[in-house]
């Protein structure tokens, strides 16, 4: 609950470039995880800053879930169209076909989980050593543990108790051979430093985040968006409501808020007068009290 | 907006993450459902109040055992400034934690178990930040509500936490002290009604008062070289820059330079911020500089003012904490990271074993183990361009990287 509105910290940016550029000299084959979403369309920009007026020397991977919000795929091809972007899509349902993974089944039937099988092919298949992210501290209480460069060992996986110390802005990126390196130059921004930016620097924003009509139901005192991917029974009649979405992720576990919110402005206004987290409005984070660490300890970002 | 870095410190259970989780509450910084959960998993570990450590202590290890292990990151604002909190742990075993929140702080906030007073980890984490140079530390007297708030029991912790402080504290570190009941929320964001005896400002007034570091314009500019961005498009076929982060000082276009190791003089032609002139860039901004004159740079090199050298040496004496199981012996060959230039580094001595406490030095020193603290001397393969840390904190100090784990095994602050 951000009650305050203060301009966007500028240290924050400066500190971030200086994090992107560590990536770019220390490693090899590094990526950016994008989603699509605000925290990755920052990175985004914060990557076009840090190697202006070069191009970002690194491609972009999306991790497909299939269960997209279909906004969210056009704005990614238009703004790697008007950026010059190299992309890298792979696709879970591709992970399903190969047996590799088993779709989850029932009404709380979800794809996140998944992704992370994906995810690791893929950083097999090329070879990165580097995966940049957009996960912030302040989203969730394992994030909040995270180093700004993450250590994975082989199986991807996060080993809380074994964190490197990180000291002043020294960045150690050195690896063995199988490890990759989660690294989060957005670690100190919070939710509203994200709207700040995005509102400072201009920035396009997939049409979801504003206030639209919706077909949607409710669930667990949530408003889900409908569509084809979900279970929906004969007690969550669907209806149409003016909502918005304060974070972007799997379609079906990403919930909507009522919002008459127009203009980022808006935005920022109900952020700082909303009651609940931007993560509560996660249903992967809902599973159990320890869901996002566990899923981090299996290769999750 | 300004941010303020604060790092909490103390022994374990003296309520650090307690302290924490309370001042977000009281400053309507815990949303509902981040609350709700908190509520819930107090219940369930069937405690009659709400344990507002459980914010900060998000791993499952931590919630079972109660504890804190590994750093977290909490950030809160108030209409003054934002805040960043590295809560950290208190046991002696996860120092290495603890100095990594440390290392980035404005402020250590340490807090004392009014029962218990000043303990060993009081010292080891004061002397720490003094190691650190943190400019401000504030001494939360804790658990103030089970000494029936008495004000002897606050000044006799303040006296004895003096005597030691004044043997290590440098010159201009500010400490304060403060009587406050983190379970209670007494004078964290309003003043205790239980004492009155206590006149001076709350401890969130206090942190939103304290005044951000303005010296590191002052000091002597450094600028190390992180990357050279060569498009080679053909908008930009000559366009040669280097990008880096300033460290400290000020950069100005127009000034006189050398580029180190190379030697070579030339002037700043040029500061761009994303394709945009500046005039001069400060201490921690992203930059590309442009010079007047074509010379041979790569990463980890360094541009200096003129009239204000680095040192320069392949021979360093630094005070080292060590973080890794394995000890640290002379003779031991490590990767140097300074900044971001990287040179092969062999022990060469080890003196000084620092003993906390009772403020001794053991003289002969074999070996340095886990979590210990002494001084050493260090060749290295390459020329490093360093200031002492006391003077100079953005270019004092280096990491030392196992080559065989590629761990962080240690960090130095240079004499
Ligand atoms: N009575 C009382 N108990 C406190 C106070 N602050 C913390 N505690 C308790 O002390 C224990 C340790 O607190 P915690 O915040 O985990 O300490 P940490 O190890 O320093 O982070 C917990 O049981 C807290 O509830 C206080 O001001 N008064
Ligand atoms: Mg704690």
């Amino acid at each position: 609950m951000a009650t305050h509105n203060t301009a966007f910290p500028r240290e924050l940016e400066d500190e971030a470039i200086y994090i992107l550029r560590e990536v770019a000299a220390q490693f090899e084959k590094p990526v950016l995880l994008f989603s699509g979403g605000k925290d990755s369309i920052t990175l985004v920009r914060l990557a076009q800053k840090a190697f202006y007026p070069a191009k970002i020397p690194f491609p972009l991977l999306h991790v497909d879930t299939g269960h997209n919000f279909e906004e969210t795929i056009r704005f990614r091809d238009e703004l790697v169209e008007e950026l010059g972007l190299e992309l890298i899509v792979r696709y879970v349902q591709d992970s399903i076909d190969q047996q590799k993974v088993v779709e989850e089944t029932g009404k709380y039937a979800s794809r996140n989980v998944l992704q992370t099988v994906t995810l690791l092919d893929a950083i097999e298949e090329f070879g990165f050593d580097a995966c940049i992210g957009g996960a912030r501290r302040d989203e969730e209480k394992a994030r909040a543990k995270e180093r700004i460069f993450s250590v994975r060992n082989d199986f991807g996986q996060w080993d809380a108790k074994k964190q490197r110390p990180e000291l002043f802005d020294m960045l150690n990126g050195r690896i063995s051979l199988g490890e990759n390196v989660r690294v989060f130059p957005i670690s100190n921004w919070t939710e509203l430093d994200v709207w700040n930016y995005i509102r400072e620097e201009q920035l396009a924003i997939p049409s979801i985040y504003y206030s639209h009509e919706r077909e949607t139901f409710e669930r667990d005192g949530q408003i889900l968006p409908y569509s084809s991917f979900m279970m929906v029974s004969e007690d969550e009649p669907v209806s149409t409501r003016m909502v918005r979405f304060r974070t972007v992720g799997d379609m079906t576990c990403t919930a909507a808020v009522e919002s008459t919110a127009i203009v980022i402005e808006d935005i920022i206004a109900e952020i700082l007068s909303a009651t609940v987290s931007e993560r509560g409005a996660r249903i992967d984070d809902k599973r159990s009290e320890a869901a996002m660490e566990k899923r981090k300890q299996a290769g999750y970002f | 907006m300004d941010v303020l870095k604060i790092a909490t410190a103390g022994s374990v259970d003296d309520g650090k993450s307690t302290l924490i989780g309370r001042l977000l509450f009281e400053t309507n910084s815990i949303t509902t459902d981040k609350l709700e959960a908190i509520m819930a998993s107090s219940k369930k570990k069937g405690l009659d109040y709400v344990d507002l450590s459980l914010l900060t202590d998000g791993l499952i290890a931590e919630r079972e055992q109660g504890i804190t292990i590994d750093v977290a990151h909490i950030y809160f604002s108030t209409p003054k400034r934002k805040f960043i909190i590295a809560d950290t742990p208190g046991h002696f075993e996860y120092t290495r934690n603890m100095v990594t929140g440390a290392s980035n702080a404005n402020v250590s906030m340490i807090l004392v178990d009014a029962r218990n007073g000043v303990v060993e980890q009081t010292f080891r984490h004061f002397y720490i930040s003094c190691l650190l140079r943190i400019p401000n530390v504030v001494v939360c007297v804790n658990k103030m509500d089970l000494v029936d708030y008495d004000q002897t029991t606050f000044e006799e912790i303040k006296n004895a936490f003096m005597d030691f402080a004044e043997k290590v504290r440098f010159p201009g570190q500010e400490i304060s002290f403060i009587p406050v009941s983190s379970l209670y929320g007494e004078n964290l964001v309003h003043q205790s009604a239980h004492m009155p005896w206590y006149n001076d400002a709350p401890l969130l007034s206090l942190l939103e008062a304290i005044p951000l570091e303005q010296h590191l314009s002052e000091e002597p500019s450094r600028f190390p070289v992180q990357y050279v961005v060569r498009p080679k498009s053909e908008e930009f076929h000559d366009y040669r820059a280097y990008a880096g982060k300033v460290a400290s000082g000020l950069l100005r276009k127009g000034e006189r330079v050398v580029v180190l190791p190379s030697g070579q003089e030339t002037t700043i032609a040029r500061i761009e911020k994303f394709g945009r002139e500046i005039e001069a860039a400060q201490a921690k901004e992203s930059v590309n500089v442009m010079l007047q004159d074509d010379v041979d740079i790569s990463r980890g090199d360094m541009i200096v003012p003129l009239s204000q050298l680095p040192q320069q040496s392949r021979q360093l004496e630094a005070t080292i904490c060590w973080m890794d199981k394995k000890p640290l012996r002379a003779g031991s060959t490590y990767l140097l990271q300074h900044g971001v230039n990287t040179s092969r580094a062999k022990v060469s001595a080890l003196s000084n074993l620092i003993e906390v406490v009772t403020l001794g030095a053991d003289s002969t020193v074999s070996e340095l183990k886990l979590n210990e603290i002494a001084d050493v001397q260090l060749k290295t393969a390459k020329e490093v361009f360093y200031d002492s840390f006391a003077e100079n904190r953005a270019n004092g100090a280096f990491i030392l990287i196992d080559e065989g784990t590629n761990s962080t095994v240690g960090v130095g602050l240079i004499k």
